[in-house]
């Protein structure tokens, strides 16, 4: 019975499919019905060859790896595929020549800029998130994964995503919201799929054999749940057609504005800070062999950030139409924010106390450290930005896309290339990672290429705040936009720099990941008697 | 009543107020006498179960969880 419905359900998908490529409206739409009837219809015919098969039995007393390992290979690829278009498009902002004229409306910054963060936030840091909760929830559960090849489901659904979301973008299909781009039709598969990924998180906490919940899964579980309500309230739309990928939104004005940054900033905030938190809060402590520094602590900062994350979202509608209000209320608990998030670093940081040699020994350890580093630097920035006054001069500049980026490279990136390197070894049961020595190769790149990309972006994005805002003695403005771009251009060189080096680390990382699976002897098993002593 | 307005009203008073006493509440507990040994035990509780899930080899009558630190 449920073989047929399934059956049943992909001929829908496939029928709808087939009738969507006749009936397209637009070419995004087609370039989707040709993937959803492709991939539908390979399903259907597995399906199919397995139909009447008996149901594949899981044997509960091992963990649900592959999937963990599948996440591990997709972050890395996605990761090299995002990093290496956000080198490219700084390049084509510091060359517009770049921007080919044999490409325009296809491969111009316009469309690859949504491509880029999309693919470093959701492909990248969400496949890491995706992989290392399975992986957490089963070992502080002490539990295999619920609901069988469920969790499989999650994996290929979420790549199907990307896959619609990037063709998306380059076709031009768009809702021009940020971080908030694809379509009703890949947000709604993303729906599902989201509601998949919460279902084997949440049924694998009800079957855990240990009492209590650790704390990682607490902050696991809130990213799960925020991100489905964030993505269901900033995506309520009306398809044009259902043969088209255009749609409109409920929202108008100035709450769409709202509605947006509420989804923007805690995308921010439950996606790329609580789900990472859960991965500091378990590799951290793992790869340094020592608990957290202080439990309580923990619960403190995960009540806290949750409770102030929600609102600090009118902080990027400063000397808007938004009522000012709403504006103060934004920035008011911006700067509360800054407690929790420095409780939380100092918790990371100081879970190394007694072990601080480790930082000259273990290179997995000190890219972990950094990147809490940079995790209380950018939410020590983050709040000084919110407050209005430093607003008016960094908001439409540059600074701001420094400071996303000492964000999302440095403590985003640094955070999963330890945890990559953590759980490499475990999942393919090696002795070790193939060379400590590329992992410090990878370690100064990484960093020097976020020093270069910070440093130029706050020299830039203040240098550029300062000129549009420069007046003579007469009232006039000083400067013409073209002239702030045109003094820009050293520093987006710069910047560029940056990303070739964090793009260099990401492949020797690939490259080590690779060597370590394939020419790292296998770990023999714990169990193996040890010779007497 | 409109609804903004209701829902502002709500959200001002007594959201608030139920937000805070959480928030004063959680940490009274977290604190309460006693715990120390529990969130030592809660916090150590990642460097087991590494390889397999727990009941599954031959610690199967272990007792689990935090009775196990009572047991120490």
């Amino acid at each position: 019975m449920g073989e047929l419905l399934k059956l049943g359900g992909l001929g829908a998908l496939i029928l709808y499919a087939a009738i969507g490529t006749g009936l397209a409206r637009d070419p995004a739409f087609l370039a989707h019905a040709l993937i959803i009837l492709v991939v539908a219809s390979g399903v259907f015919l597995w399906q199919l060859r397995r139909y009447g098969e008996p149901a594949p039995v899981h044997d509960e007393t091992v963990y649900m790896d592959g999937v963990v390992r599948a996440g591990v290979i997709a972050t890395a690829v996605w990761g090299i595929v995002g990093f290496a278009a956000g080198t490219w498009i700084a390049f084509q902002l510091a060359f517009p020549q770049l921007n080919f004229e044999w490409a325009q409306g296809y491969l111009n910054f316009g469309r690859l800029r949504p491509l880029h963060t999309s693919a470093v936030i959701f492909a990248f840091g969400g496949n890491a998130l995706i992989a290392t909760a399975f992986y957490v929830v089963q070992r502080t559960s002490a539990a295999r994964l619920w609901g069988g090849n469920l969790a499989w489901f999650v994996f290929w659904g979420y790549q199907i995503f990307i896959v619609l979301a990037a063709v998306g973008y380059i076709l031009g299909s768009t809702q021009s919201q940020e971080y908030a781009e694809p379509e009703w039709l890949a947000d709604l598969w993303l729906t599902v799929v989201w509601l998949a990924f919460l279902a084997v998180f949440v049924g694998t906490l009800v079957k855990r054999r240990e009492k209590h919940i650790y704390v990682a899964n607490w902050f696991y579980l809130a990213f799960i749940i925020t991100v489905a309500m964030l993505h269901v309230v900033n995506n309520v739309a009306v398809p044009v057609s259902i043969w088209g990928s255009r749609s409109i939104p409920l929202w108008s004005g100035v709450q769409s504005a709202m509605v947006q940054w509420w989804y923007g900033h805690n995308a921010v905030g439950f996606f790329l800070t609580a789900g990472f938190l859960g991965m500091m809060y378990y590799f951290i402590p793992k790869q340094a062999e020592r608990p957290v520094y202080s439990y309580k602590l923990s619960i403190i900062h995960f009540w806290a950030l949750i409770f102030l994350y929600i609102w600090a979202g009118p902080h990027h509608l400063h000397y808007t139409a938004l009522p000012d209000w709403a504006q103060t209320l934004g920035m008011t608990f911006s700067i509360m924010l800054w407690m929790p998030s420095w409780g939380g670093m100092i918790n990371g940081l100081m879970t190394l106390s007694g072990a601080w040699d480790k930082l000259r020994t273990d290179p997995v350890i000190r890219m972990m450290v950094v990147s809490v580093g940079f995790y209380g630097m950018a939410t020590f920035e983050g709040p000084m930005m919110s407050i209005k006054t430093v607003n008016a001069l960094s908001h439409y500049t540059d600074w701001t896309i420094g400071h996303v980026h000492s964000g999302a490279l440095g403590w985003n990136g640094m955070i999963t290339f330890g945890a990559l390197y953590y759980l490499v070894p475990k999942l393919w049961q090696r002795e070790g990672l193939y060379s400590l020595r590329l992992v410090s190769w990878h370690f100064w790149l990484a960093t020097i290429g976020i020093v270069l990309y910070a440093a130029s972006m706050w020299v830039t994005g203040i240098m550029e705040g300062l000129m549009w805002r420069e007046v003579d003695s007469q009232g006039f403005l000083v400067n013409s936009f073209a002239d702030t771009v045109a003094a820009k251009f050293p520093m987006y060189v710069v910047r560029g720099l940056g990303g070739v080096l964090f793009l260099l680390g990401a492949v020797i990382m690939c490259y080590n990941l690779w060597k370590t699976v394939t020419s790292v002897e296998v770990k023999r098993p714990a169990t193996a008697p040890v010779a007497a002593e | 009543m409109e609804t903004y307005t209701a829902l502002r009203a709500f959200a001002d008073s007594w959201h608030l107020l139920f937000m805070f006493l959480f928030f004063i509440g959680m940490v009274l507990f977290i604190f309460r006498p006693g715990s120390r040994k529990l969130h030592d035990e809660s916090a150590n509780m990642i460097f087991r179960n590494d390889d397999r899930p727990g009941g599954s080899s031959d610690d199967e009558d272990r007792p689990r969880g935090r009775k196990e630190s009572e047991a120490r």
